[in-house]
């Protein structure tokens, strides 16, 4: 995308560099806007989605996802800048955010370090949860350590809400990413993810949300006791 | 090596024989008890024990085998309904002291994908495993198989069974080897607002069917609701089974359990895996559902390397989940 005038180009608007990976629901490049280092995510259209169900995923994403980013960059949390929306074409630029996969790092840290880390994390949860935002998959994949300190990204799936039930979730999606990389030492980094949530939501109310998570396994991998009520 | 299965977690009391060489499968007995409505543990148990011995000689005799042939019993300790298992399970602690035979435990969950695994020739999969009772996203990681995904509330299957039943379309469910959601669904125009529930990897159907089901007592049309319903509960299904893939970074997919015969969701699938360049591996009907086979063949896997219980400890897990096993014949 350029801008030309008198035939000339004045200024690149966006520049789109390399694909740096196919996620499930989008392709992301890197590239750069205004000269910018930027992040590029298109939300593709999917084959197996009804047309009129595909189009409202895409639109109703990428404007969440930006409108969310924001918010969560006005309480404090590190997030990369939204720089441009288009949601009809399911465009979203982000700022580049440098560093690396919270899964990848936690594996080569030793418990201290990863523990310090997975606290971090846990605090970043809980002002999300205290200021009505819920990330809708937080796990180890969205999270880049950088040199600047620890970065959510990817809020596709976040939404605003003080459910309980969502709050929940969001824990017991971290909790599950760490089960399924790093399973050796999932409940150590579990309690210090816990650690820094507690601190910041108090105790009462990381309490109601530990027993949610508890509550919320049990319904959804029992699967002999719904069978049994069906 | 030759093993006999049993299978007696809910409605299906199956008997399997297997061997560790081709062709594999030599035997597969089975007596379903079929429920009017739900099933009643109970009276499940009760028809079980009526027709456990039948079972057991029709699979030895299909099989051309006798006790002396057979290295290990296999049984099915769990997950499942506590009268229905411990039917199964007193069969076979008798058989394997009896015989003095090695008792192996098996989890009902990891036969499913065991036995998949063994008749579609797929080699690590993301496996789907949807049926009445069952939505989960799982892959083998670290020495077992993991949940990547699965249903808050209630199953895929319940979602389709339940709203059927509601609104009068069912029994029977299927017609045609077709659900007759799915059915329904071939007269529907036009997509109505239902809420799509996908949180991070997991998906929940409760609120899906409440809606579905307002909808049409406030007068919707019902093949425009069915088309709505079957497609954003399908499409939920298979962008987390999408999000398993991207995850994991596997380049296989496949799907398990009695849901897994739609053709429409299969050709979701279709689409999804050839985005990925991946694979799609549909386990054939017979082998998706419950039967004795699949518990015979994970037994003979596990007893090849070293897995078998004394019977005083062989007790029946009620809940017992797919990620607490070690897959050692993997490792």
């Amino acid at each position: 995308m350029v801008v030309i005038e008198n035939g000339k180009i004045k200024q690149e608007v966006l520049r789109v560099d390399k694909e740096i990976a196919r996620g499930a629901e989008a392709y992301i490049y890197k590239g750069s806007f205004l000269g910018i280092p930027c992040i590029i995510k298109l939300r593709t259209q999917k084959s197996y989605r009804h047309p009129v169900l595909d189009s409202k995923i895409i639109r109703d994403r990428t404007i969440r996802e930006a409108k969310i980013i924001i918010s969560a960059r006005r309480i404090g949390i590190k997030a990369p800048a939204v720089l441009f929306v288009d949601p009809d074409l399911g465009v979203l630029v982000l700022e580049y955010i440098k560093g690396r996969l919270l899964k990848d790092l936690l594996k080569n840290l030793d418990d201290e370090e990863a523990c310090k880390i997975a606290s971090t994390a846990g605090s970043y949860a809980a002002l999300l949860h205290t200021n009505g935002i819920v990330h809708g998959d937080l796990t180890t994949s969205n999270m880049i350590y950088t040199d600047h300190g620890l970065f959510l990204v990817d809020f596709g799936l976040s939404d605003y809400s003080n459910d309980l039930e969502d709050l929940g979730v969001d824990v017991h999606l971290f909790l599950r990413s760490l089960e399924s990389t790093l399973w050796r030492r999932a409940s150590m980094l579990y309690e210090c993810f816990l650690k820094g949530y507690q601190e910041i939501i108090g105790k009462d109310q990381a309490f109601k949300v530990k027993e949610k998570v508890r509550e919320i396994r049990l319904r959804g991998r029992y699967i002999a006791e719904r069978r049994m009520r069906s | 090596m030759i093993v006999l299965g049993i299978e007696s977690t809910a409605h299906t009391f199956g008997v399997g024989i297997v061997k560790d060489e081709k062709p594999y499968i030599l035997a597969d007995a089975r007596a379903e008890y079929v429920p009017r409505e739900g099933i009643h543990p109970r009276e499940a148990a009760r028809f079980f024990a009526e027709h456990a011995a039948s079972v057991i000689n029709k699979a030895l005799k299909q099989a051309n085998v006798d006790f002396k042939d057979i290295d290990g019993i296999a049984i099915a300790l769990g997950p499942g309904m506590g009268p229905c298992l411990r039917i199964g399970a007193t069969i076979a602690r008798f058989l394997a002291s009896y015989y003095d035979k090695k008792l192996i435990p098996v989890n009902h969950a990891v036969a499913h994908v065991e036995i998949g695994l063994l008749v579609t020739k797929a080699t690590d999969p993301v496996v789907v495993y949807l049926s009445g009772g069952n939505t989960a996203i799982v892959a083998y990681v670290d020495g077992r198989y993991r949940v990547f995904g699965e249903t808050l509330d209630i199953a895929l299957g319940n979602l389709l069974d339940t709203f059927a039943r509601e609104v009068g379309l069912a029994p029977p469910y299927i017609v045609g080897s077709l659900h007759v959601v799915d059915k329904c669904a071939e007269d529907g125009k036009k997509f109505i607002n239902l809420p799509y529930v996908v949180k991070g990897q997991d998906v929940s159907f409760s609120g899906l069917l409440t809606a579905a089901l307002r909808a049409v007592r406030k007068g919707t049309k019902l093949n425009d609701v069915c088309l709505t319903l079957r497609e954003i509960a399908y499409t939920m299904v298979v962008e987390v089974a999408e999000r398993a893939l991207a995850h994991t970074g596997k380049n296989e997919v496949m799907l398990v359990g009695g849901v897994a015969a739609s053709p429409i969701l299969r050709e979701k699938f279709e689409k999804m895996v050839r985005y990925h360049n991946a694979k799609l591996y549909v386990v054939p009907p017979k082998f998706a559902v419950d039967n004795g086979v699949m518990i015979a063949w994970t037994g003979l896997l596990g007893l090849k390397h070293g897995v078998s219980v004394n019977i005083e400890n062989s007790i029946i897990r009620q809940r017992w989940r797919i990620d607490e096993v070690d897959i050692t014949w993997r490792a």
